[in-house]
């Protein structure tokens, strides 16, 4: 316990693997007792009997106060009351309705005739985000490099982009709509808005901080210009570089939702407002897990794949 | 020869034996290498122009071992920096075998203080990296390399990465990386002075073979006088604020050098003559900002008397 809070230390592995997990299983923990611990919250009562009143119908829910009013004045006028036990409201459903729902979202099919099955629109959402992503990062990379080696080069785009950067690139939805149409372009433009501002900037930045000394030592060696981007910024960098992908397709995937409203809705967006339409709040929550497990996996692959590919990368084993 | 010699009756270190004068004459008659002639460099700030380095000449002769010491804040870095064509000078001219120096090149190998090894390159491909940017092919280069790594004794370490290696290695192979573009000169900022003692000791002797065994002048930067005795021919030394030389002392210890001579005569001699220069040159330099002792404020319990 009290190795946990000695300022800048690692942990044992032990303590990594069970605080790591605890991460998870504590918010699961808490989300357990609220909807199974009865005294705990449930705000609500879920009728399972209406008795005499007549306004009442099974699995109904409604405040517990009204409820009680409702039994009271039903025992006064000495008629059968309405039976029923503490619930929380629709909107928060169980660990396990959610488990279940996780399996049957993708069994379910479409409440409309052409409408997409869950696995579908999870796709259609990852080809977005991967269009947006890629054609960010074919600009981006090479701009926030360029913009980090040459002090010239950063002056002249840097300050615009540090202004557009602060533009909510949900705000060129209408004007990406009349541009593009209504289907995929305009959500791929919004996520390629929300995502190169920051990519130019954190790149160029971290092309900043490769150490001069190295550059110095190239150039002592005879390496001229071009080679010296191409054989030391760019080596230099690349792990860097490698970990500001990861964290700026995170940023990618929290444009996604917006940028899927945008025009006709689509994806993983269109399926999420389908089932909160219904009240399917299961499928929702779900549906919303899909995404985080989908990105933290990503993130995790990519990850590893990192460690394998920069083997000489120190800064890994600090974080990692 | 070894036995402890009191101050007083140490010979003066221009005395120098047939056997080092001699050395001296063959020296001398080689190329003059390189040949810095009344170089100066001022730093413009928003606040005003330093004068970092004033008129400093000197030559050096092929084969030659330079040391450069002088107090801190004496520009001995720049001038290696000037000399390697990574800063440029305000006035006066650098030649290396005659061609003015103006950017960094092939011909100036350098080694820096800290450690700049590539760490995304094995320590063969480091080796090998100025090799193949000036057009070796990969197969020559590799060849090279492996030799070079022979000659340091680093052979097993070929496919390590720079992380694997103490820091001893690393500036060994700093070295060689450096020396196998083979340059004209090679250029040493302070390379030992984040390495612990015997490290450094270590260091020392492995350069002076290094050195023995290929022809290369060394241009070498220091702030450790005896490691400028043990290292070099002769020894330039700087004043502070601005940089000026003082003198170029030719060390009287004979060749080959060995720890055993830290404590001859002629070491001693020119030790001390390096010590009076360069507090000499600090005394009107620094005293402003080194303050001093006398009031310092005791700090402990008066009850726990030590003594």
């Amino acid at each position: 316990m009290r190795s946990w809070f000695q300022v800048l230390r690692p942990i044992s592995s032990r303590a990594r693997l069970v605080l790591g997990s605890m991460s998870f299983v504590l918010p699961i923990l808490i989300w357990c007792v609220v909807s199974y611990v009865p005294f705990v919250w449930h705000p609500q009562m879920l009728v399972t009997d209406p008795g005499s009143v007549d306004y009442l119908q099974v699995g109904m829910r409604m405040d517990k106060a009204a409820f009680a009013d409702a039994v009271k004045e039903a025992n006064d006028e000495h008629k059968d009351p309405p039976k029923g036990y503490a619930s929380n409201p629709i909107y928060l459903p169980a660990p396990h309705e959610v488990a279940a729902s996780l399996y049957t979202a993708f069994i379910t099919p479409p409440a409309t005739l052409d409408g997409p099955w869950l696995h579908q629109s999870l796709w259609h959402s990852i080809q977005v985000i991967f269009w947006g992503f890629v054609i960010s990062s074919i600009l981006g990379v090479p701009i926030g490099i360029m913009c980090g080696t040459y002090a010239g080069f950063a002056r002249l785009n840097e300050p615009f982009i540090e202004f557009f950067r602060y533009l909510p690139a949900p705000a060129f939805g209408a004007l990406a709509v009349a541009i593009l149409g209504i289907y995929d372009g305009p959500k791929i433009t919004i996520i390629v808005i929300g995502t190169f501002f920051q990519q130019v900037l954190i790149i160029a930045n971290t092309t900043r901080k490769l150490d001069v000394a190295l550059v110095e030592a190239a150039l002592t060696l005879g390496t001229k210009k071009l080679k010296l981007l191409s054989r030391v910024v760019i080596p230099g960098i690349l792990p860097d570089l490698y970990r500001d992908q990861r964290i700026l397709l995170g940023w990618a995937w929290t444009y996604l939702i917006v940028a899927e409203l945008i025009g006709t809705s689509t994806g993983i967006t269109f399926f999420i407002t389908q089932n909160a339409r219904y009240q399917h709040f299961a499928t929702v929550y779900a549906a919303i897990m899909m995404i985080g497990i989908i990105g933290l996996g990503t993130d995790i692959a990519l990850a590893l794949l990192g460690k394998r590919l920069f083997p000489w990368d120190r800064t890994l084993d600090k974080s990692a | 020869m070894n036995k402890f010699v009191p101050l007083a009756t140490l010979p003066s270190y221009l005395d120098q034996s047939t056997a080092v004068r001699e050395r001296f004459t063959r020296l001398k008659s080689r190329d003059v290498i390189l040949k810095v002639d009344k170089l100066s460099k001022v730093f413009s700030t928003p606040k005003g122009s330093t004068l970092a380095l004033d008129n400093i000449s000197f030559e050096t002769h092929r084969r030659e071992f330079v040391c450069v010491v002088g107090p801190s804040g004496c520009g001995k870095s720049t001038l290696v920096r000037i000399l390697a064509g990574l800063e440029q000078h305000t006035s006066g001219d650098v030649l290396l075998e005659g061609k003015p120096v103006t950017e960094p090149g092939k011909d100036r190998g350098m080694v820096f203080q800290g450690y700049t090894l590539f760490p995304w390159l094995t320590v063969k491909k480091n080796v090998m990296f100025g090799l193949e940017i000036n057009g070796s092919s990969r197969f020559e280069a590799e060849q090279q390399a492996l030799q070079w790594l022979g000659l340091i004794g680093l052979e097993k370490f070929a496919e390590a990465y720079p992380h694997q290696l103490s820091g001893g290695m690393k500036q060994r192979v700093a070295i060689v990386r450096a020396l196998a573009n083979q340059p004209r000169i090679l250029l040493m900022d302070e390379p030992f002075g984040a390495l612990d003692a015997q490290t450094r000791c270590r260091m020392q002797a492995h350069l002076l073979e290094i050195w023995r065994k290929i022809d290369i002048t060394i241009v070498f930067i220091t702030h450790d006088l005896d490691e400028a005795i043990f290292l070099s021919d002769r020894i330039l030394v700087l004043s502070a604020h601005p940089g000026e030389v003082q003198e170029l002392i030719e060390v009287p210890v004979a060749h080959p050098r060995s720890t055993a001579q830290f404590i001859s005569p002629e070491f001693l001699a020119t030790k001390a003559r390096l010590e009076e220069l360069i507090h000499k040159g600090a005394a009107h330099g620094e005293a402003e900002d080194e303050g001093t002792y006398q009031m310092v404020t005791r700090l402990t319990n008066v009850a726990d008397e030590v003594e």
